[in-house]
């Protein structure tokens, strides 16, 4: 099959979308990579000065920066607990018989067709508002105090927020393992007497371990890039209560100007990123394997 | 699942999970039900469900005041021009590495995935100083381009998936029965790989109409798509809320209705066929 000539042309097929790719990937994070050891602001054009690694001691040492790793942690840690878990959850009550399964199917999708800005700016809006949100609204119903959540618990609204997006990706592609589980296997352990707690620890759970942990990898690899939903919501405030890595690299090369800065940042959040994305690699390249 | 169950515990089943499935979707039909209201009935306290006035004013505002339809052209040329050109060329890369595997295949494949893994904030600043430079701040096929390269590994790896499942045998006989090559890929090949670029390009449409960090930070107010239009009712607009909701519905409701043809392929393309 494969001769010199056919392998020519198959080369020549492949070629533009891997300069393309190259292209992307190598000009852009090398000209990051340059600009973070400069002294670079847009509002001081041609005063720029090789600094080493300073940009990158301002950063680190920053403590807009660990407030920032901190929230960024805790968003996609607490992203991926209610989406895990509700998908779990979800997964195996949709795998259940019952009436109008689709229908059903296709409400619990909806939020993750929705687009970030508009699903951010219901929430704030129609939801969370203090006075005119629904909760709000409800809160009064019941004579307690109307709470206002994206100034008191701007992290945890955005949480909530994103976990909503979430849920039903990480239900789907549960469901989807689940379906593929050997109903004759359940059935051999419950007639062996096993109960549904046990079937679902010793049974279930295992056969889900891939797809679970092919979610929280995927997950985790968007959920550190969160950033328009910060955006329309808090704008990372009060004060940095609600900024992440993202957010912050935004605001410093973008808002101040300093692309010195915000370049140092950005290479900190490839470092961040690529950690995780060795560990998705090595699942999906062995799902490659024949 | 082909367990009988008893008929009691299927309608207990049935109630949880309509419930839980309406406590899911409600946000969304809230905001579809709010964008028929009229801006004092969207804040009225306690809110009407259904028993309001319904009124379509507010789907005419918007467009009156904002020139909606314009967003709403940006976001259908961006979305469908960065897919259109993600597959004129992505088929071909994909189809070699499906067809004509070599040894590299398998590495390039996971590089061509790495790059996807890149987190944006990393590049922002180089793509927007090159942008402003180029004169393509703001410009639709500035967009289609960035939407273009950040898609382009997903199209590649879905349509890969789809190809890997041809038989080889069917070229072969093809082959035997003297096809050459321009006739194997235009009669036999191109019918049975089409199924799988319609969904390729079905998914990516969906993710390109939904981007929402390239559309931000590199449009104002001419190429800005919808994502970026609704962003901008942050600040004291937010309050209109019949008009947020109008403007809304009509963002969300074309790709709502694509999404629910896409369930399967969004599983397939968005976890690199790791799982099936």
């Amino acid at each position: 099959m494969a001769t010199a000539h056919s392998r020519m042309t198959a080369r020549l097929m492949i070629s533009p979308a891997v300069i393309m790719l190259l292209g992307w990937m190598i000009v852009p994070l090398s000209m990051t990579l340059y600009f973070s050891f400069l002294r670079y602001n847009l509002l001081m054009p041609g005063m720029e000065e090789w600094i080493g690694f300073t940009n990158y001691e301002y950063f680190l040492t920053d403590p807009a920066f660990f407030e920032a790793l901190g929230n960024t942690l805790a968003l996609v840690g607490g992203v991926l607990a209610i989406t895990v878990i509700g998908g779990v959850g979800l997964a195996l009550l949709l795998d259940q018989p019952f009436f109008g399964q689709g229908v059903v199917r296709i409400l619990v999708i909806a939020p993750f067709f929705v687009m970030p800005t508009v699903s951010a700016l219901v929430w704030k809006n129609m939801f969370f508002h203090p006075v005119n949100g629904l909760f709000a609204h409800a809160a009064k119903g019941m004579g307690m105090q109307p709470f206002d959540f994206l100034a008191h618990a701007p992290l945890l609204s955005i949480i909530l927020i994103v976990a909503w997006q979430w849920l039903p990706f990480a239900t789907l592609i549960l469901l989807t393992a689940m379906q593929s589980l050997d109903s004759e296997q359940q059935e051999a352990a419950e007639m062996d007497g096993a109960g549904p707690l046990s079937r679902f620890i010793y049974i279930v759970m295992p056969h889900l371990a891939r797809a679970i942990t092919v979610v929280i990898l995927i997950q985790t690899i968007f959920l550190l890039s969160i950033f328009a939903e910060i955006l329309v919501t808090t704008n990372g405030g009060p004060g940095y209560a609600s900024t992440n890595i993202a957010y912050l690299v935004y605001a410093q090369s973008l808002l101040q100007f300093d692309v010195g800065g915000g370049s140092a940042g950005g290479i900190v959040a490839v470092v961040l990123a690529n950690i995780v994305a060795i560990f998705l690699m090595r699942m999906i390249g062995k799902s490659l394997e024949p | 699942m082909a367990r009988e169950a008893s008929p009691s515990r299927k309608i207990v089943t049935t109630a949880v999970a309509w419930a839980i499935g309406l406590a899911i979707f409600f946000p969304v039909l809230w905001t579809i039900l709010t964008s028929f209201k009229t801006e004092a009935e969207a804040i009225a306290s306690p809110p009407s469900f259904l028993l309001f006035d319904w009124t379509l004013e507010n789907y005419a505002e918007v467009q009156e005041r904002s020139n909606y339809l314009r967003h709403f052209w940006n976001s259908v040329v961006i979305s469908i021009g960065s897919t259109l050109l993600g597959l004129v060329v992505g088929v071909p890369a994909a189809w070699a590495m499906a067809f004509a595997p070599s040894k590299n295949t398998k590495g390039v494949l996971m590089w061509m995935l790495s790059t996807k893994m890149l987190p944006p904030v990393g590049v922002l600043v180089p793509i927007y100083l090159l942008f402003r430079d180029g004169g393509l701040l703001d410009t639709r096929i500035g967009l289609v381009m960035v939407l273009l390269l950040v898609n382009l590994p997903i199209i590649i790896w879905m349509l890969y998936t789809y190809f890997k499942e041809i038989p080889a045998d069917i070229l072969e006989a093809a082959r035997m029965d003297g096809a050459m090559l321009r006739a194997e890929i235009l009669y036999v090949l191109t019918p049975m790989a089409l199924p799988g670029i319609a969904s390729t390009m079905l998914l990516n449409v969906i993710l390109a109409w939904n981007e929402a960090f390239w559309t931000l930070n590199l449009t104002a107010a001419k190429a800005a798509p919808l994502t970026a239009f609704i962003a901008s009712y942050s600040s004291p607009e937010g309050l209109f809320y019949a008009k947020l909701s109008a403007a809304s519905t009509m963002a969300i409701a074309p790709i709502l209705v694509l999404g629910w043809f896409s369930q399967k392929q969004l599983v397939r393309g968005l976890t690199f066929g790791a799982v099936k």
